[in-house]
């Protein structure tokens, strides 16, 4: 049976692309705003911080969006606290405090939970989303575009020019702790599809291939949500057919379309680079 | 003279003292501007210029000290607070074009949640003509030499329409028809009764650029019009060295 046809018939495909599209659309659009502001390995440690708010909202039975942003958050104000108050940088701090979380959230799953769930949750498993799942996927996704929307603005400006921000009055410490929030919710949003350790992929390869291809930021967002869908849905269609864990399919194509643009994009890709490069000292040889 | 004091002063500062932990880089500096001047703010490296600029801002914490810009507080006025610093800490590969940087010299001025518009855009788009960079609208603002970079951000600075400009050091690195150019812009921002702080290296040309000077080396050397400040005693004091190229200026003079 074709993928296609398999769409049509089962519900749990249906809601696995619904869900891995709007993932691949928040994590190509929040991935932007992370490289820009150089804070890729932040989007890796919150990743990672995730996992002991997920145990531990599976120990009390709620649903595990709440624990998760909570101590996604809290590991982010953690990141920030040492790294303001000591002479400890910021990188440094990022690979003390996540490490840890992710620590105490492995020995906290295990003493709960079966070993399978944990590995569902590291690496994925888009094709079991409960419908509460989806639409909780669908909800953070509607506002977090409607918050990127309203506060383009700022967001443009604080990344761009973060002394100019606070000269006219802009609250950047906020605007950074409100973005690592969205970014705690992204990434409990792509739990199921790409799992844990891969969510730092689809949050920084679809928006460091955007940002081969544009020097608009706008321009950039929309490429970078577009080659976040195009990767789930590919990738969707690898899991299914051959069985394989989705998140990783979802990163090997997204990563495929990297190394595509990384070749032939028109300003910025290597074989233009140097065709032109080789062009020149010919020109000025002969 | 004494008209001066029942006139409201755009920049008041009083007692102002700062410190890089616990090191002073100001100490004890007063002075007040009136507004319509255009205003350099000369000393040696390390003097504390770009500090005091900061600080006026409250980029910084002080550690003492009162300031007022026409009789307001920093924080109420600061949309009206135009600032180029001496070196923008900013990421050259950011993907936006040179005349969208102007653009953001608009956005203190508009609301939360709207958006540039066509007013906006030729507005930043004439600040851009200004300084002569209208051909490189479209560029990528890494792709620029350092010194048109520096006049893209003057634009910026223009497109504000503040009422006070802080520029610190915004000619190092412009050629000198450039230089020209700009000075006559911020003369014109003057002239409109704007006021205008200029941190500037360049001894040779001060005396034909500002109206008043502030001298500083960690300390207030001197405050004033330039006739009054720009003496070689009172250079002397500040840069601890002579100058004897003022002493021939001055007999010329
Ligand atoms: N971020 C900082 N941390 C610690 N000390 C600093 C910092 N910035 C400046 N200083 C110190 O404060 C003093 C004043 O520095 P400032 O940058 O204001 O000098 P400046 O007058 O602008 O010099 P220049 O002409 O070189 O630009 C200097 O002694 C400097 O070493
Ligand atoms: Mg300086």
């Amino acid at each position: 049976m074709s993928f296609i046809d398999a769409v049509f018939q089962y519900g749990f495909l249906q809601k696995a692309l619904l869900t891995s599209t709007m993932v691949g659309i928040l994590c190509g659009v929040i991935g932007c705003f992370i490289i820009l502001r150089g804070m890729a390995l932040m989007g890796d440690a919150i990743s990672h911080a995730v996992l002991p708010g997920v145990a531990i909202s599976y120990a009390l039975g709620i649903n595990f969006f709440l624990g998760a942003v909570l101590t996604g958050v809290l590991t982010a104000i953690g990141i920030g606290f040492v790294s303001q108050n000591s002479r400890i940088k910021n990188d440094i701090s990022i690979g003390i405090m996540f490490t840890a979380a992710f620590a105490l959230g492995i020995v906290l799953i295990t003493f709960m939970k079966s070993s399978t769930d944990l590995y569902h949750i590291l690496f994925g498993n888009v094709l079991a989303v409960r419908p509460s799942d989806m639409w909780i996927t669908l909800g953070i996704g509607m506002f977090i575009l409607s918050t990127i929307y309203l506060f383009y603005k700022e967001l443009l400006i604080s990344s761009f020019d973060s002394t100019m921000s606070a000269a006219y009055g802009l609250p950047i410490k906020w605007i950074h702790y409100f973005l690592m929030t969205l970014l705690t919710m992204v990434t409990v949003a792509s739990l199921q599809t790409v799992g844990i350790v891969l969510v730092v992929a689809m949050l920084i390869t679809p928006a460091a291939t955007a940002y081969l291809l544009t020097e608009r930021l706008w321009i950039m967002l929309y490429l970078a949500a577009g080659f976040g869908v195009i990767s789930s849905v590919i990738g969707l269609y690898f899991s299914f057919t051959y069985n394989l864990p989705s998140g990783a399919t979802i990163v090997l194509v997204s990563t495929f379309l990297f190394i595509v643009t990384f070749a032939f994009s028109p300003k910025h890709g290597l074989l233009w680079r140097t065709l032109k490069s080789k062009r020149k000292k010919k020109a000025l040889v002969h | 003279m004494r008209g001066d004091i029942f006139m409201l002063s755009a920049i008041t500062v009083r007692n102002l003292n700062v410190s890089y932990h616990g090191n002073d880089a100001i100490q004890n500096v007063s002075f007040s501007v009136s507004p319509g001047k255009l205003v350099g703010i000369i000393g040696p490296n390390g003097a504390g210029k770009s500090t005091l600029l900061k600080a006026l801002l409250e980029l910084i914490p002080r550690d003492t000290g009162e300031i007022q810009m026409n009789g307001k507080g920093i924080s109420e006025i600061r949309k009206h607070v135009a600032y180029v610093p001496q070196r923008s800490n900013i990421d050259w590969d950011f993907p936006i074009t040179v005349i969208d940087t102007v653009l953001l010299g608009t956005y203190p001025n508009l609301g939360i949640f709207q958006r540039p518009k066509k007013k906006e855009k030729a507005l930043a788009y004439d600040c851009l003509q200004k300084v002569g960079m209208g051909d490189y609208a479209n560029r990528q603002i890494g792709e620029l030499s350092g010194g048109q970079q520096q006049r893209v951000f003057m634009a910026r600075a223009l497109a504000q329409q503040a009422d006070i400009f802080f520029l610190d050091e915004p000619f190092v690195g412009i050629d000198v028809s450039s230089e020209k150019a700009i000075v006559n812009i911020l003369k014109e921002l003057r002239d409109g009764g704007k006021t205008v702080l200029v941190v500037h290296h360049d001894l040779n040309k001060a005396n034909d650029y500002f109206d008043e000077l502030i001298l500083l080396n960690k300390e207030l050397i001197g405050v004033g019009e330039v006739e009054k400040v720009f003496r070689s005693e009172i250079l002397a004091k500040a840069y601890n060295t002579q100058f004897p190229f003022l002493k021939e200026m001055e007999v010329q003079m």
